[in-house]
């Protein structure tokens, strides 16, 4: 009975002694010792270690890539524009003393980021004017931003990594702006492309006119030669054949005359003594 | 580590009878407790991660495993194989079908190159390669603990430093392949920087359109496109109407030509073989032939006309003639 209430006893106190005496860090952890708000300790690596008990306090950090997200700020263009910027930042505390020192918590360490970063945003996109800012070289003044927003951060034993710009807009009044424009530059060019329709519909029915006359002028020469080339032709056949028949042509050509321009409207007046009605007249 | 001392109860109103053994027997169940709470299972989308005091001692797949009970060791068992979705300048509410989205017109609407505003919505796939990275390197991932915010950051700073680098036409039309490469690239380049163990699986853009408040002005554009075709269309249409009719009218034209020479010709040489044929005649006794010709010829054309005979000598003369019209014409 005594031995197995001893057992318990001992195993408790076991515990109890080897919880303030041990203690775990975690891989995503970093570790102050403070004995009597003296620091005595940094640990980075994880495992099991022991401090005093009582004496010794802990606090412990976070090691991972932490993020901070800013409210969007204003901040004024080298060319005098407005942008609205919603930046964020990834850091990471690498100095834990240094850290536990001068900012104490994480909270602390977001508000002195906010002061570094923006200060830094403002100073860069201030020199460069909004389309440097939006278009051309936003990751190099990022890049830049950065560096100088570690540079000034090393004092707390935190490392910026990254510095980028999630959002930046327009202000709701340039914003319109820039909305009319688009209106303006899409009407341009839509007129463009119905003028250039109509060009070329001119284009293809004057030209379609053009051949039309070509193709009808065309017919007209060809058939005028073959016109001409018939008459020739006819006209070398009379003569061939009324060669050395003159005088009978022109007397039955005559007659074939009368035939045809004589008619029924026609008066006749002739003497009684004409060839014709010589007869009437005497008997012969 | 909890112990609890939880004794079996005894019926109310009979006191406990505590004895060794059943105290031995009390810590000997603890501890094999105890010893089995190390067993766990991984189950196929999960990989197990075992820390022995805190820091990272091996990884386990599939299957039932053991480890020493904490606080020895301790186990973290994520699901890993899974592919994971963000969304930008929407979300989905209900995956459906059929689906239901809402707009984030805050996140959609940005400024491209060529300082226009375009409307884009994204969806990046993405899954995690590196799992120790994932745990331990980053926090706000959003993919083991509640919080999150690295991934949807990432791909808006990105989505934006892409589009602002290209102009809207290229955006709205041709450039989609290159952005979402760009895109995708960029992205995996950050998740890099941060070594938070995830890779880049697909990187979608969604609807690419002009904003609302200028969209009537893109749409003219299409359609004013469309005019253009339409209009040269139409002019193609009279040309294929036009053409061939002056063409056949053309063909008309040569074959009268044609028609009239083969006439012409053919006529002469009729005429010429008629005239042969009678001056063949002729020439066997001329004077006759010609008299008789001419007889006959006014034998045809005489009876149809109106003849006034006068004399000769002229006694009467014009004036009888001006009568004799008067007459005719009453």
């Amino acid at each position: 009975m005594k031995v197995a209430v001893g057992l318990v006893i001992g195993l408790v106190v076991v515990l109890l002694v080897g919880n303030s005496i041990f203690f775990t860090v975690y891989e995503f952890q970093q570790v102050v010792v403070i004995q009597f708000g003296e620091p005595k300790r940094v640990i980075r690596e994880p495992g099991l270690y022991f401090k005093l008990p009582v004496v010794q306090k802990l606090s412990t950090f976070d090691k991972r890539l932490l993020d901070y997200d800013a409210n969007p700020e204003p901040i004024y263009t080298s060319d005098k524009k407005n942008l609205l910027v919603d930046n964020y930042a990834r850091w990471r505390i690498i100095d834990p003393l240094l850290f536990l020192q001068t900012l104490r918590t994480l909270q602390e360490g977001q508000s002195r980021l906010d002061d570094i970063i923006f200060s830094e945003m403002r100073k860069e996109l201030g020199q460069h004017t909004l389309s440097e800012v939006v278009a051309v070289n936003r990751e190099a003044l990022m890049k830049l931003v950065t560096d100088r927003s570690n540079e000034s951060a090393k004092v707390y034993g935190i490392e910026v990594v990254d510095v980028r710009i999630k959002r930046a807009d327009l202000p709701p009044e340039n914003e319109n702006a820039v909305y009319d424009r688009m209106r303006a530059e899409r009407d341009r060019e839509a007129k463009g492309y119905r003028s250039e329709g109509e060009e070329q519909a001119l284009k293809i029915r004057a030209q379609t006119d053009l051949d039309a006359s070509k193709i009808i002028a065309e017919a007209q020469e060809k058939s005028q030669i073959l016109r001409g080339e018939g008459d020739a032709e006819a006209l070398t056949i009379y003569a061939e054949a009324y060669q050395g028949a003159g005088k009978f042509y022109q007397f039955l050509r005559t007659l074939e005359a009368y035939e045809k321009s004589l008619g029924e409207k026609t008066v006749l007046v002739q003497p009684s003594d004409s060839e014709f009605f010589k007869y009437l007249k005497e008997t012969p | 580590m909890p112990q609890q001392f939880d004794f079996p109860g005894g019926r109310p109103g009979q006191p406990f009878k505590f004895s060794p053994k059943m105290l031995y027997g009390i810590v000997g169940v603890l501890a094999i407790l105890w010893l089995l709470s190390g067993i766990y299972t991984v189950e196929p989308d999960e990989q197990g991660v075992i820390l022995r005091f805190g820091k990272l001692n091996r990884l386990a797949g599939p299957g039932l495993h053991y480890h020493l009970p904490s606080p020895i060791e301790t186990r973290i068992v994520p699901s890993v194989t899974q592919v994971y979705r963000n969304e930008v300048g929407f979300r989905t509410i209900d995956p459906g079908p059929p689906a239901q989205y809402s707009d984030r017109p805050k996140e959609s609407l940005m400024l491209t190159g060529d300082e226009n505003i375009v409307d884009v919505e994204l969806v990046v796939q993405y899954r995690v390669s590196s799992v120790t990275d994932a745990l331990f390197k980053v926090s706000g991932l959003g993919v083991f603990e509640s919080r999150g915010g690295l991934v949807h950051d990432a791909c808006e700073a990105v989505l934006r430093n892409v589009i602002g680098r290209h102009p809207i036409d290229q955006v709205l039309t041709e450039g989609k392949l290159q952005i979402q490469t760009e895109i995708s690239d960029q992205l995996q380049e950050l998740f890099n920087l941060y070594e938070c163990g995830l890779t880049v699986e697909t990187v979608q853009l969604q609807t690419v359109k002009a904003p609302a408040q200028v969209d009537a002005a893109f749409k003219d554009v299409a359609s004013a496109k469309e005019d253009r075709e339409r209009l040269v269309n139409e002019a193609r249409g009279y040309q294929n109407d036009i053409i061939p009719k002056a063409r056949g009218e053309a063909e008309k034209m040569v074959k009268e030509a044609e028609a009239y020479k083969v006439e012409r010709v053919r006529g002469a040489a009729g005429d010429a073989e008629r005239f042969k044929t009678v001056y063949a005649q002729y020439r066997k006794a001329p004077d006759v032939t010609e008299k008789r010709m001419y007889l006959e010829t006014m034998e045809r054309i005489l009876p149809k006309m109106t003849k006034y005979i006068i004399e000769s000598d002229g006694s009467g003369g014009l004036v009888n003639i001006l009568n004799l019209g008067k007459e005719v014409i009453r």
